[in-house]
């Protein structure tokens, strides 16, 4: 129960967070042509940022279902990387099961917080952390789809800062802590920003330059610094 | 939209979506011993966010300058050692505070 709270408490900011986010989302899925309903149906079963946007443009262009598919398929691959790393990080009694219902909302900042956690991560706590973020992700959602465009545009466009300030609230204290991060996350800017201006790369989608990225200059970080073997903590598990 | 389409692009989203996470969460259950596939996943996390924030941040608002000025005010914020939420505040209200200058 103790390390169900703790996990509350740490998925607090995300939920406060996606709230925001996902308002943003409820606004463009209904200005795309959808239902409130709908919105909130994408958003319950999805949990997705990037995804969900793209959704929303391939249904409002009427694409095809494998255009659909295959959209997801890379701008979600990254989740797949993540899910490898997160499966390195749980306990032993954290069991398929509980994978099965869990990893459904393994989003970038619930698996960057849990990543972030001293020790291995047990699944009341991974529960914790979820739960808060699920709910401001649905509720925002609502939220923008219902009432959105009563909001004068510049605070919906100031409101689209929001998720990248969550992710430079993960990063930056892992780069002040260890070198090594700083100077991979430098490389992984650099190469997306490449992707990004370079007209010759221009056929690369976004998913696929983020996968690119972040395996080139993990890989050069795994090869050039690799991490030193951490300690194991006690004193984590216990309830 | 039809409803009938809206259940099958929900469903082919949340299909593709949910086994992207949950497959390789469920089939690693063991611990991988090689120290640099633990380094390579360790980077991942940082990686991934540092591709996903540049260069698109600049563009999440409409406005290159209120962008800047929203991502410099959350490196600040996190420099300090403020949480997810306050970061993600100071990001949004100085872009916002930005864009009410006239002129640009």
């Amino acid at each position: 129960m103790k390390q169900f709270l703790q996990g509350i408490k740490d998925g607090s900011p995300i939920g406060i967070g996606y709230f925001s986010v996902s308002f943003t989302f409820g606004l463009a899925a209904v200005a795309s042509g959808l239902g409130w309903w709908e919105a909130l149906l994408v958003s319950m079963m999805n949990m997705t940022s990037a995804g969900q946007f793209a959704g929303i443009t391939v249904m409002a262009a009427a694409g095809s279902y494998l255009e659909m598919a295959v959209s997801q398929f890379v701008i979600n691959l990254r989740y797949a990387l993540m899910s490898i790393s997160l499966s390195q990080k749980v306990d032993s009694r954290f069991g398929a099961a509980k994978k099965l219902v869990l990893g459904f909302a393994n989003t970038d900042e619930i698996f960057a917080v849990a990543m972030s956690r001293e020790g291995e991560v047990n699944s009341r706590y991974f529960a914790g952390l979820a739960v808060l973020p699920y709910l401001g992700w649905t509720s925002g959602t609502l939220a923008g789809a219902v009432c959105g465009n009563i909001l004068p545009k510049q605070i919906s466009d100031a409101l689209g800062l929001a998720i990248y300030g969550m992710f430079i609230a993960i990063i930056v204290p892992a780069m002040k802590k260890e070198a090594k991060i700083l100077k991979m996350v430098i490389l992984a800017v650099v190469l997306s920003c490449c992707i990004y201006y370079i007209p010759l790369f221009r056929g690369i989608s976004q998913g696929f330059a983020i996968i690119i990225c972040a395996v080139a200059a993990s890989a050069v970080g795994a090869l050039c610094f690799p991490m030193e073997e951490e300690k194991e903590k006690d004193g984590q598990e216990d309830t | 939209m039809e409803s009938g389409n809206f259940r099958i692009y929900l469903l082919v989203m949340f299909g593709v979506t949910y086994l992207i996470r949950v497959l390789p969460f469920v089939a690693f259950h063991k611990k991988i011993e090689n120290r640099y596939v633990r380094s390579f996943l360790a980077y991942i996390p940082y990686t991934v966010l540092g591709a996903m924030t540049f260069p698109a941040v600049l563009y999440a608002t409409g406005s290159p300058v209120t962008a800047i000025a929203g991502v410099a005010a959350a490196f600040a914020a996190a420099w300090r050692g403020k949480g997810l939420f306050a970061v993600a505040v100071c990001a949004s209200i100085t872009a916002f505070a930005v864009s009410l200058i006239p002129g640009l």
